[in-house]
């Protein structure tokens, strides 16, 4: 026993390092693998707050580039408001009457922290469960998709960016509604990804627009980019192609949370047609 | 005592803050990221019991993983960092020359101690850090670049701070 403890004294860097090492790797492999809310991350009451008190400095700087993107919107939006008071104005009184029930609500949100270059990327924006987000909610700016909430506090929540090895999304081709699904490519450039899994039958063109399927968490025919490879390396019995984002990741300021409010009521649905199965 | 404490946590707060709020956005060609606040478990006195040692690398570690939302990636490298400071420091430095050299920094080690010291001291970390990071040996070419370039661009910006805070006088 006297001989163990004289061992354990004499070598104690050795044993402190495997104990640290051990809990560390711990708390990494459980983080990763199963997503949950832990407190050490940027949505937590801490670093939260620091990053939006810093984001203020920031936010400063481009001015200039929000003002030029909310300009440009709002003169989209005029327009379709123009468009639809003229070409049907029996549609428009039908749409305050219940016809119409709305399927997606958005709700407006700042980015307080943004990354790129890591091989998974997060963003925190400074919405959080009080304001109605949930995990699982699909998050766009107003340049296209830019990924799913994964972890919601009080007054923020986090959000797996389109640059994260994990994220996902059904996508389509915007002519010939070809189906397949989007990734992150893999050299980590944060303005490339990768449509996988398309049908060989697909006739791809170079600049062809990729939107969404509507299979997933947006509504169709959002946004996500244009064509600018039709055969990188890889792929086989389907097609593969290279994707330019037409959102910048390096430059987000402003995103809108989506919420489906019919995505429960799917989810019971097929997963009662699972059960039959 | 209170004094090298104070210095130490002082240090400590500055660091996190460049990393987090400054170097935290800077890649280079998308490959070279700075982890400058390594630094921070560099420059802790000769003297420090290995335990104590030990969980500031860790606390260090997580502090960084909160802002980078990646729990236990950093803590992890840190912890091994300290692993390999108390081996190198073991390996070169005479434990009776403690008294007159409290610190390892560049200004009482001298230029030549130092860059070893460091340039071993990052390439360790970083190595486990990136390798950490990917989880994935079909991507081990475009890993290792970043590993070597970001590794460069640390142990740069260190030797420009320990050049900053040098001061001839220690020098003995």
């Amino acid at each position: 026993m006297r001989n163990l403890l004289i061992f354990i004294t004499k070598y104690n860097a050795f044993f402190l390092f495997l104990i640290f090492e051990i809990t560390s790797i711990v708390i990494y492999i459980k983080y990763n693998s199963f997503q949950k809310a832990t407190f050490i991350n940027s949505a937590n009451d801490v670093t939260g707050k620091m990053y939006t008190r810093i984001n203020g400095l920031y936010d400063y700087m481009s001015l200039k580039e929000v003002n030029d993107s909310l300009a440009r919107e709002n003169a989209s939006l005029r327009n379709q408001l123009k468009s639809s008071f003229y070409v049907d104005t029996v549609a428009k009184h039908k749409v305050a009457d219940s016809v119409y029930k709305v399927q997606y609500e958005y709700t407006v949100a700042k980015v307080i922290n943004n990354s790129v270059n890591h091989s998974n990327n997060y963003i925190t924006i400074n919405r959080g469960s009080k304001d109605g987000i949930a995990v699982g909610m699909g998050v766009i700016s107003n340049g296209g998709i830019v990924g799913k909430v994964v972890n919601v506090t009080e007054h923020f929540a986090n959000v797996q960016s389109m640059l994260n090895k994990d994220t996902r999304f059904s996508v389509m081709l915007v002519n010939n509604k070809e189906i397949g699904y989007i990734r992150w490519g893999d050299d980590m450039n944060p303005h490339k990804g990768l449509l996988m899994d398309v049908n060989n039958n697909a006739q791809p063109r170079l600049g062809e627009a990729v939107v969404t399927s509507g299979y997933s968490l947006f509504p169709a025919g959002i946004m996500v980019g244009r064509l600018t490879d039709l055969h990188p390396k890889g792929g086989g019995i389907s097609l593969n192609m290279e994707v330019t984002f037409s959102v910048d990741f390096t430059k987000l300021q402003y995103v809108d949370v989506v919420d489906n409010k019919f995505a429960k009521e799917q989810e019971g649905l097929e997963a009662l047609q699972k059960k039959d199965d | 005592m209170i004094r090298t404490v104070l210095v130490n946590l002082i240090r400590f707060i500055l660091l996190v803050f460049i990393q987090v709020f400054l170097l935290k956005n800077i890649t280079l060609y998308n490959l070279a990221t700075p982890y400058l606040y390594i630094l921070f478990i560099l420059l802790l006195p000769f003297e420090t019991p290995n335990i104590l040692l030990f969980a500031l690398a860790f606390i260090t570690g997580l502090t960084i993983d909160a802002f980078y939302d990646t729990p236990g990636l950093h803590a992890a490298a840190c912890v091994l960092l300290a692993l390999v400071r108390i081996l190198f420091i073991s390996i070169t430095v005479q434990k009776d020359g403690f008294d007159n050299e409290p610190e390892p920094t560049l200004s009482i080690m001298g230029f030549r101690w130092f860059l070893t010291y460091a340039l071993v001291l990052t390439l360790f970390h970083h190595f486990f850090l990136f390798n950490l990071e990917a989880f994935n040996l079909s991507q081990i070419q475009y890993t290792l670049s970043r590993f070597v370039l970001s590794s460069l661009f640390t142990v740069f910006l260190m030797l420009v701070s320990g050049l900053l805070f040098y001061r001839r006088k220690e020098r003995k």
